[in-house]
């Protein structure tokens, strides 16, 4: 990362980096296998020839929080569950982002009981929230979309 | 509707026969018959109904607790089983007034009930005596309390509305990493 | 092995009951008790984590492995517990079906018939006949899906991709069906007590139709795949039996009980729903290997099509759902003309119908197993107990027996095998 602090704000040339980073974190994201429950399935959906994945670059669901650099909390976090989430985050390496695809994800959904964690951003912080229980496929590909245009607008001074 | 239940004291009578305290009272509703057995006695019940030729009770399916709370005596504890030779079913149903002094476990009729009882421990209470392996299986280990009692409280988080927005935002722990 | 995070470094401390520490062996003998009992200190014990590929779901397996092969093994489950018997307690009977989909989230109208059974034997009401004839072909349907799922993942598991893309192609077609009748993919909550939410659309019976006439020709492109494939062939014949005996003590139920011998189908042994009427053969296996219990499960698919195609021919004309105003809301049409229709319609949704005082348990034949729904009723609106008997989490107790001796890719294979779905087990 010393490029950046090198050149500074030199104007077109930084603007020139800027997109060419943002470009490449967005077209080959790779998300980690973090399939909970229900919306577990719909990502499942999503992977597989109908509403295909594999078009954005995320066809590899990486089991290992090294290699990936986005998180799809989709499913409902459960108390026991919550520190092995932190964990995971913890354990990936930087840039990373985070979806909390579904109900349960973004707010604790239907259930709003001593179980479960009232919405994963009482864990991680969370980039991009999708609606839904379970969120059709589109409309996590719509996520994965606002995902990108949020990184295609970072600046240097996000990065690092 | 049950069809298969044979003739309405066909178990009762063997049961009698054999122990003849164990009863307390016989329910049919909807269809479906139920034994209310004293605690003391439900092994030997147990051990009767599965061995016994024309009962072979050998699959149990469910042991289900029941917290009842205004009534005495408070908890019930369920046990439903069928025959897949003969095809019937009944549910044994026991009384338990302490949940620390639960029923004798029937795991050695019937080797799932000790799974079957490690979840009504978990989240009931109800202790059973020679099962020593009951943990905590649904909860973190640390949990005190049993969830599905009637007086634990359900530990919901107060709904935000637009007009107190801002008041539970407060409260409420984001990650701030 | 690292720790990825020190307690330093967020802003918010964490407690340390929340920081998940390594546990020696004394710990976990005197933690899990004569569950898992560590033979051999030489032995490794592997933690199968909550997050795994291939574990299908949030399970964490506790193996003790001599090398590769697998000597003991205690399932861990509990994080995807969500209280759902404990948050029924507190809705009304309506509200509470909603939640009845999210548990074994594979087959959601399968759940929601159980439960909607349990809740009409307690007010002792019975449907009409086309509601039920349409619950069938609904829940044979997505006995299908579900099936399909478990093809799609237990190939992907041994790492046959293929047939995960196919099948998932298959299942968008039936996802459409549900849509069509209840406006949501997978949780449909189409079943209410006393009937149907609504009637089917018209293009609801020519979809079907569509569907049987293409379907036979997909399962057979599966079987292409993998009924003489060398490789699926030695990972699956011989691996993982359980007996016949074993089977039944331990509460096996479903297909995996079928895989070993047993010919025991709720459909068969305790008709439901009209399942009497109807002509279907239950394919029973021999061996209880994992090769059993796929196969039963692939025929399973085709007599499933059997069945919505007899139950299509004889689906009969009339309501859907029963005249009691009093526990199933009245159409919108009368609203305007009835003031005892809008005196029930605000009766229904703001308080719910009473249920008599009374326990039920209905079981029916889900296409995991046996689930069932136990039901109290306290005279109010609310249930006062329910307690779903699910069949996953009584299988899983199985997995250590089938376990024993066996390599760890071939756990991976076992797993799949017994076709668990943890939102189910850990409720």
């Amino acid at each position: 990362m010393g490029l950046e602090q090198k050149l500074g704000n030199m104007g077109v040339v930084t603007a020139r980096l800027e997109d060419a980073v943002n470009w490449g974190r967005t077209n080959s994201m790779w998300p980690i296998l973090f399939g909970l429950a229900c919306c577990a399935i719909e990502m499942m959906s999503m992977q597989a020839s109908h509403y295909d994945a594999s078009r954005f670059g995320m066809e590899l669901m990486r089991p290992s929080p090294r290699q990936s650099d986005l998180m799809i909390v989709a499913g409902r976090v459960s108390r026991k569950m919550a520190p092995v989430l932190r964990r995971l985050y913890d354990q990936m390496a930087e840039p990373k982002w985070v979806i909390a695809m579904g109900d349960c994800a973004s707010c604790g959904g239907i259930f709003n009981n001593y179980a479960i964690v009232q919405g994963v951003d009482e864990i991680v912080p969370v980039d991009v929230y999708v609606a839904g229980c379970p969120p059709r496929p589109e409309a996590l590909i719509d996520g994965i979309m606002t995902l990108h245009e949020k990184i295609r607008g970072e600046s240097m001074k996000d990065w690092a | 509707m049950d069809k298969n239940m044979p003739e309405p004291d066909a178990y009762s009578a063997k049961i009698k026969q054999a122990h003849p305290e164990a009863i307390e009272s016989v329910v049919d509703f909807r269809g479906e018959r139920t034994l209310v057995i004293k605690q003391e006695f439900l092994r030997d019940v147990c051990l009767l109904l599965r061995d016994d030729e024309d009962l072979r009770f050998n699959y149990l399916e469910d042991i289900v607790a029941d917290d009842m709370l205004p009534e005495y005596p408070r908890f019930a504890v369920n046990y439903h089983m069928c025959s897949t030779i003969n095809k019937h079913t009944v549910r044994l149903r026991v009384p338990v007034d302490d949940p620390d002094d639960g029923p004798e476990t029937v795991a050695s009729v019937w080797p799932i009930a000790s799974w079957l009882e490690m979840e009504v421990w978990d989240l009931m209470g109800i202790t059973f005596k020679g099962n020593d392996q009951l943990r905590r299986l649904f909860l973190p280990e640390d949990w005190q309390g049993h969830p599905l009692r009637k007086d634990y409280p359900l530990g919901y988080e107060e709904v935000q509305f637009s007009f107190n927005w801002e008041l539970i935002d407060a409260k409420k722990p984001y990650a701030k990493d | 092995m690292t720790d990825g995070a020190s307690p330093g470094e967020n802003d918010r401390p964490i407690p340390a009951s929340d920081i998940v520490h390594e546990l020696t062996v004394e710990e976990l003998r005197a933690k899990y008790g004569s569950g898992l009992v560590i033979t051999s200190e030489d032995n490794m014990l592997l933690s199968m984590g909550p997050q795994h590929p291939s574990t299908h779901g949030v399970l964490r397996l506790l193996v003790e492995l001599d090398g590769e092969t697998v000597v003991n093994l205690a399932p861990d489950i509990g994080f995807l517990h969500t209280g759902v018997e404990k948050t029924m307690e507190s809705k009304t009977y309506t509200k509470a079906l909603v939640m009845t989909d999210r548990l074994d989230y594979l087959a959601p109208l399968s759940n929601n018939l159980g439960y909607v059974m349990a809740v009409e034997k307690l007010l002792d009401v019975e449907p009409p006949p086309r509601a039920q004839v349409i619950r069938l072909i609904l829940t044979e349907l997505t006995r299908i899906a579900s099936h399909l799922v478990w093809l799609g993942t237990h190939a992907l598991d041994i790492a046959a991709m293929t047939v995960f893309l196919y099948t998932f192609r298959e299942r968008e077609y039936l996802l459409d069906i549900f849509e069509m009748c209840a406006g949501q993919r997978m949780m449909a909550s189409f079943f209410r007590p006393g009937g149907l939410w609504r009637d089917v659309p018209e293009e609801f019976v020519p979809a079907v139709r569509n569907f049987l006439e293409f379907f036979p020709a997909k399962i057979a492109d599966y079987e292409a795949l993998l009924k003489r494939n060398p490789i699926f062939l030695d990972r699956t014949k011989g691996v993982g039996t359980i007996s016949a005996d074993d089977a039944i003590a331990w509460g096996l139920s479903g297909p995996s009980l079928r895989g070993s011998g047993v010919d025991w189908d709720i459909r068969k042994a305790y008709p439901y729903m009209g399942y009497e009427e109807y002509e279907f053969d239950v394919p029973v296996g021999e061996k209880g290997d994992i090769y059993d219990r796929y196969w039963c499960r692939m025929l399973e698919m085709r007599e499933s099509l059997k069945l919505v195609e007899q139950a299509l021919d004889r689906l009969p004309d009339g309501p859907v759902t029963i005249d009691d105003w009093k526990i199933v809301p009245p159409p919108r049409s009368e609203l305007g003309r009835s003031m005892e229709a809008v005196i029930h319609h605000f009766k229904i949704w703001t308080e719910g119908f009473k249920a008599p005082e009374g326990f039920v348990f209905q079981r029916i034949e889900s296409p995991r197993g046996e689930f069932a729904c136990y039901l109290r009723g306290d005279g109010s609106p609310k249930p006062a107990r329910v307690h779903f008997r699910t069949p996953s989490y009584v299988n899983l107790a199985s997995l250590p027996l089938m376990g024993k001796g066996v390599f760890i890719a071939d756990l991976v294979a076992i797993i799949g095998s017994i076709d668990i779905v943890l939102g189910e087990i850990d409720r």
